[in-house]
């Protein structure tokens, strides 16, 4: 086999044809570049959800679980009797964590351990005038908190250090002040479960991009809510914990929950319908990429098929004069392979256009979701990925034809 | 004189529509430097053993030995290679690859056999189109030429690598009178040059000026 000659002939074939070889590469070219648009935008999408779920939520979160389902205590101690019991209350059980500060402390110098944050988190209303708006508030040590969340990146207005300068501050949700009509500097009243009001001054707003939690939740110093609740300065009921590793979290949180009794929850638990989305969303998008690139390797397949078909007279030709089978492949699965590479190349860099304009395309999702723009993945290896099927799809398509071609009797067709 | 070519009890078979015989026990052999031509009615089997000897059809029973070498039972591949050193076809409907010049016609097989450098095959191919008038010609693509003229190419292609033997399938049954004599006259200074060269033919006036003539009916060979 001479591979310069196959080249040769390849080559002034393709140049012969050069409207088919253009078709037969724009096939190629489309195909990629759609499955690269396809896969960089659909994994931007997922890699942003994930990351504005996880961002606000802790990898494990340590917390008492008060339970108010529990057997009556005649129904314990006489199980066979008849027993009838009713209105039973539950057992006045507190929510906090014993020794919380002390485990939080514990926890944080363990290996692998980003930041602690412990907090107390209660229910509350807002008081705007005669209007009640229900929300949350969360008593923390800032610095700990803006450890394990960033609050200073997702600051709207107002800083952290007043907060720490003001025991009565508050920090709350964009959403959530944008409701109530107020700004850094104005006071709000707020009522706890327990019926005690407190006036709390707004000293800044953030937004995590979660409307859930913008809508809802606001921060405030530690001993300002227990002094709300009317608790001890020990007492909490929160344990956020980050991880370097977000991996490691799961196997850390069970070995928390044996070591202190308390439940813990990892962000996999706590994110499930996120991460069970994002799965179908994964599985989509390489059924629909395959898809795209089967269509064109469908495609190709066909032109090559058609070319062999248009070259059975010069195949039979070029076996009488001495060429042999694996020089008529080689001929063939030589145009194949250029126009897959060319095709290919030529699709990355649409694919690559594509996706660029998509990322500056304005997409205002409200209040939501912090987007300006599409978000679309720029990686490697989707580009690899692309040209690696692309490649492989146009050689498979042109072996068949070619090697249908080298199998060409030569009599039959001379003959006439 | 040295024998190229042998042909020994050559039989075929066609099996499509059902079993016919075409070939009947045919025996002959070439001598070197010969100018044979095969004639025959249509159907009476010259070019089914054209094919048999130009080594394209292997499903025949008998055996056929060429330049020294047996090549019955032999692969595709060998084959191919055999061709491209030992034979050169000049066929009915010309056959040249549109897309290519004249002169890369003539040099594929050259290229392809690899014995000269690219630059070597691209002289000799000069030359062999020279010597059938074709020189001018040499760059136009395939498609831009009259029938004539591809013929010629053609029969300079069959040249290129100096085979053993020429085989020509009607080489003048698409030609009108005068390219007919041309072609012609291009075989028989060939022949005289000592090349051997076998062509069937229909055409009575062609066969006339061979060196030796086979006439065929009904598969079998009927005059020498």
């Amino acid at each position: 086999m001479n591979l310069h000659i196959a080249a040769e002939i390849a080559k002034t074939h393709l140049l012969a044809k050069k409207k088919q070889t253009l078709v037969a590469m724009l096939g190629v070219t489309f195909g990629i570049a759609m499955f690269i648009t396809m896969i960089s935008f659909m994994q931007g999408v997922n890699q942003f959800l994930e990351d504005s779920a996880l961002d606000a939520s802790p990898h494990v979160r340590m917390y008492n679980e008060v339970n108010t389902q529990r057997p009556g205590l005649i129904d314990e101690l006489n199980p066979k009797g008849f027993n009838v019991v009713y209105h039973q209350k539950p057992k006045d059980e507190l929510s906090r964590l014993k020794n919380g500060i002390t485990i939080a402390e514990r926890i944080e110098k363990e290996a692998g351990v980003l930041g602690v944050s412990f907090q107390l988190s209660t229910q509350v209303f807002f008081n705007n005038g005669p209007i009640q708006i229900s929300g949350t508030v969360a008593g923390v040590d800032i610095e700990r908190e803006n450890r394990l969340y960033n609050l200073n990146s997702r600051l709207k207005s107002g800083s952290l250090r007043t907060l720490q300068s003001n025991p009565d501050g508050l920090i709350m949700g964009a959403t959530l002040a944008r409701k109530l009509n107020v700004r850094v500097g104005d006071k709000v009243s707020v009522t706890t479960p327990l019926g005690t009001n407190r006036i709390l001054r707004v000293v800044g707003t953030f937004s995590f991009g979660i409307g859930t939690v913008d809508n809802i939740k606001s921060y405030a110093n530690i001993s300002t809510v227990q002094e709300m609740l009317q608790k001890d300065p020990g007492y909490i009921t929160d344990i956020h914990i980050k991880m370097n590793d977000p991996l490691q979290a799961i196997p850390f949180g069970k070995r928390l929950y044996a070591t202190y009794g308390y439940h813990t929850e990892d962000w996999a638990t706590a994110n499930q319908a996120i991460l069970a989305g994002e799965n179908i969303r994964n599985v989509m998008t390489f059924v629909v990429s395959f898809t795209l690139l089967v269509v064109a390797g469908f495609g190709i397949y066909n032109i090559m098929n058609m070319t062999v078909m248009n070259k059975i007279k010069d195949i039979a030709i070029l076996k009488a004069t001495g060429f042999d089978g694996k020089d008529i492949v080689a001929i063939f699965l030589l145009q194949a392979i250029f126009i897959g590479i060319s095709g290919g190349i030529l699709g990355l860099l649409i694919g690559f256009g594509l996706s660029y304009m998509l990322s500056i395309m304005p997409f205002d999702a409200g209040d939501v979701l912090s987007l300006k723009t599409f978000p679309v993945i720029f990686a490697a290896k989707y580009y690899l990925m692309g040209l690696g099927f692309g490649v492989t799809t146009t050689v498979l398509a042109g072996f068949f034809p070619s090697r249908k071609a080298s199998k060409v009797d030569p009599v039959a067709i001379l003959r006439g | 004189m040295e024998t190229v070519l042998k042909a020994v009890h050559l039989n075929k078979y066609f099996y499509d529509p059902e079993k016919f015989q075409v070939l009947k026990d045919v025996t002959f052999d070439v001598k070197k430097g010969e100018f044979l031509s095969i004639i025959g009615k249509s159907g009476c089997g010259k070019s089914t053993l054209l094919y048999l000897l130009s080594t394209m059809d292997t499903e025949y029973e008998g055996a056929i030995e060429m330049a020294e070498t047996p090549l019955t039972g032999r692969s595709q591949d060998y084959l191919s290679h055999f061709r491209n050193e030992h034979l050169g076809f000049v066929f009915q409907f010309h056959f040249l690859l549109p897309e290519f010049s004249a002169l890369q016609n003539v040099m594929l097989p050259g290229l392809k056999l690899g014995r000269y450098s690219e630059k070597e095959v691209e002289e000799r191919a000069m030359e062999k189109l020279r010597l059938i008038g074709m020189a001018d010609f040499a760059r136009k693509p395939a498609s831009k030429l009259s029938g004539g003229q591809q013929q010629r190419v053609a029969i300079a292609r069959a040249m290129i690598n100096d085979p053993t033997i020429i085989m020509g399938d009607e080489p003048t049954g698409n030609l009108d009178r005068a390219n007919t004599e041309n072609v012609f006259h291009i075989f028989k200074e060939l022949a005289g040059m000592g090349q051997t060269i076998i062509a069937v033919t229909h055409d009575p006036d062609f066969a006339a000026g061979c060196d030796r003539v086979i006439e065929m009916s009904d598969g079998m060979i009927i005059r020498q």
